[in-house]
């Protein structure tokens, strides 16, 4: 007994001593906002669920119909969560970085400025969903839960100082992705886009975890921060399990930033998520794949710049060219922007390869510029009528006439769409400015001319819809009422709407409810009839506002663009860690 | 009993981590390619323990632990999903998933 004591009280002693990480729950708060919330709102929708009012679509109104329970809870959260990342960057540019869990995480500029666009993401996404969620017919609340997990997911990748971390963020972003993808109501072509996205997901996640393995076994570590330290101290010889691993890594994170030979996923998967989901990845998932990847290869693998670099021309380079050539050859407009947006991504891999302050500082600077305007334009994606009654089906030919039905919102789009185009007085050619010259002063001439050339193919595309928009009129089809006329069971829910509700419940498994179907249920209304944009009332309110300030904000960072860089620049000055 | 080095230890990862990646590509079965992703996390955790254990340090066998726990989390997904196909069309492989192009 006396001999077991002894044995124990040593273990009793350096259990009283243990040392706890100190946590700075200032740059904690916006993941604990968002996962407490996820959790809280899902309890409490299965406790109470929302009220069945199906039976009478006539009572809700649009107001009510924005400001659903979990919209406005998630949007708070978003905003709060936003506070909380301004109020940390004022520290941050005071203090210098701050380590938050021990130094698993950081609060730099990086971290700060990546979480505040997701969060924004977050927000406008929330103003988004009600109607989705109406359309697809989704009463639960698991769409909002989800998204909100992902986007912690996010904020971790982004201020993760540590390999593993950084790993369980991506992981938490994907797999509830994964989910959301394939929530959307095209039966098989989702669960195909749900399964090609979670095998091809998963799948770069193993490859990003062994080459975390093998740069543990050079350097002794996952930190961030430690590993750069390690290669300002040494210098390796026998390099051949770091080459590995640093190729695996960027295998594994250029699949989540969809880089060519590795975006095969992303038009699929773009085209049949939902759209304010579709929305979600090309802003909030875009940015924490690329402040991940700067922060592997540009923080802690920043002095083999030279081993790293050419591997990223050749990726941007490719990922500019194909994706600009094979957006022009697109129909479908949601496809369409996925394959610019694979374009976009290899502009910013142009940033990245230049491996410097400026370069970092011009990527973030283009996340966020790209971030609002993707917002803006899968929002009106997401209003357009293509053959199915919905965004999801919307192609250049069936955008012909849009001008004279919906002027305003035409407008709003062709705004974005010449920004995306890099037109100047817009953000998109600031953006694409800041990261070509951030290759020029590396020395990288031929990416550059490469991002032009790819710059002028994607205007070609972007030119398409405007053109169809514009200077092409109705097709005779649609020209009576904008709905194609194969689509029988809308016919009939003209006439008698009780009789459609009925119809829409017994074949909603293989062909669900379009989108005008919905809003005769709804609105009572015959769809398309209402077409012409003479007021806000007819468009729902929160895309509305999410469609007019990313117009704004594009328009006002493309003439005023000076705020926005001095942050991104402030942001890439503040690191844990040091680019050589 | 002789000491095996570290480099046998990282040949079965390798190994097996390659025996996953050719799973993945070859097999049309979606519970077979799933099971080949778990294959190839769990050469990663070969890897971690063997380099955890060759630089004695701890961090190498408690990131094993995270691994296993993402690689469930995957699993359920997954499995998720293939219920969910399997409601469309049974017996469904990977060639059945082919509807999206271009």
């Amino acid at each position: 007994m006396t001999r077991f004591l002894a044995q124990t009280s040593p273990v009793a002693d350096s259990t009283t001593s243990v040392v706890t990480p100190s946590i700075d729950f200032l740059g904690l708060l916006p993941v604990l906002l968002l996962t407490a919330g996820a959790v809280l709102l899902l309890m409490f929708r299965s406790l109470i669920p929302p009220p069945m009012n199906l039976s009478s679509p006539m009572k809700t109104s649009s107001v009510k119909r924005l400001f659903s329970f979990e919209t406005a809870w998630m949007f708070v959260l978003a905003v709060g969560g936003l506070v909380t990342v301004v109020v940390q960057w004022f520290r941050v540019q005071d203090e210098g970085p701050i380590a938050v869990f021990g130094s698993e995480f950081a609060s730099d500029g990086l971290a700060l400025f990546a979480a505040a666009v997701i969060l924004i993401s977050v927000a406008a996404v929330a103003l988004l969903l009600p109607r989705f969620c109406e359309q697809a017919q989704i009463k639960k609340a698991e769409l909002y839960v989800l998204l909100m997990l992902s986007a912690a997911g996010g904020v971790v990748m982004t201020g993760a100082n540590d390999l593993i971390v950084m790993f369980l963020g991506l992981e938490t972003l994907s797999i509830a992705l994964y989910v959301m993808v394939a929530l959307n109501r095209h039966g098989l072509m989702s669960i195909e886009a749900g399964i090609k996205y979670f095998v091809l997901g998963s799948f770069s996640s193993a490859f990003f975890l062994y080459g975390i393995a093998m740069i543990y076994s050079t350097t002794g570590t996952t930190r961030i921060s430690g590993i750069n330290a390690f290669f300002a101290d040494y210098i390796v010889l026998r390099d051949g399990v770091l080459l590995t691993g640093l190729a695996l890594l960027l295998v594994g994170l250029c699949f989540k930033v969809a880089s060519v030979p590795f975006h095969a996923w992303l038009p699929d998967v773009y085209q049949m998520a939902p759209t304010p989901i579709t929305a979600f990845m090309a802003s909030a998932v875009k940015v924490a794949g690329f402040a991940a990847l700067m922060r592997v290869i540009v923080l802690a693998l920043g002095e083999r710049a030279h081993n790293w670099q050419p591997a990223v021309f050749v990726l941007a380079s490719a990922t500019l060219l194909l994706g600009a050539i094979l957006a022009t050859v697109q129909n479908n407009i949601k496809r369409l922007l996925a394959y610019s947006s694979i374009s976009h991504a290899g502009f910013m891999l142009v940033g990245v390869q230049a491996a410097s302050h400026e370069g970092v500082a011009a990527v973030l600077f283009y996340l966020a510029v790209y971030a609002v305007i993707s917002l803006g334009s899968f929002t009106i994606v997401s209003l357009l009528t293509g053959p199915d009654g919905d965004g999801d089906s919307a192609t250049v030919a069936s955008a012909a006439g849009l001008a004279s039905r919906k002027p305003l919102l035409t407008a709003a789009f062709v705004v974005l769409l010449l920004a995306q185009a890099g037109i100047p007085l817009t953000s998109g050619f600031m953006s694409k400015f800041y990261v070509i010259s951030a290759a020029v002063e590396a020395r990288s001439f031929w990416l550059a001319v490469v991002a032009i050339v790819s710059a002028v193919i994607t205007a070609f595309a972007y030119l398409r819809i405007v053109v169809s928009m514009y200077f092409t009129s109705d097709i005779p089809a649609t020209a009576d009422d904008g709905i194609p006329s194969d689509v029988d069971t809308v016919k009939d829910c003209h006439s008698d709407i009780p009789v459609a509700a009925d119809t829409g419940k017994g074949d909603n498994l293989e062909r669900p409810l379009t989108a005008a179907h919905l809003t005769t249920l709804k609105l009572g209304i015959p769809a398309g009839k209402g077409d012409p944009l003479t007021g806000a009332e007819r468009l729902p309110i929160g895309a509305v506002v999410v469609v007019s300030v990313a117009v704004v904000v594009t328009l006002l960072v493309g003439v005023l663009p000076s705020p926005l860089v001095s942050l991104a620049l402030d942001a890439s000055a503040n690191l844990l860690g040091s680019i050589p | 009993m002789s000491e095996l080095s570290a480099s046998w230890y990282l040949a079965v990862s390798a190994a097996l981590f390659a025996i996953g990646f050719t799973g993945l590509l070859v097999r049309r079965n979606p519970l077979i390619m799933f099971m080949c992703i778990e294959l190839m996390l769990n050469a990663v955790n070969v890897a971690f323990v063997a380099f955890g254990a060759g630089l004695n340090d701890v961090g190498g066998q408690v990131a094993v632990f995270f691994v296993l726990v993402v690689a469930a989390t995957e699993v359920v997904i997954g499995l998720a999903l293939v219920v969910a196909l399997s409601r469309f069309k049974t017996g469904a492989t990977a060639d059945d998933v082919s509807l999206l192009k271009g």
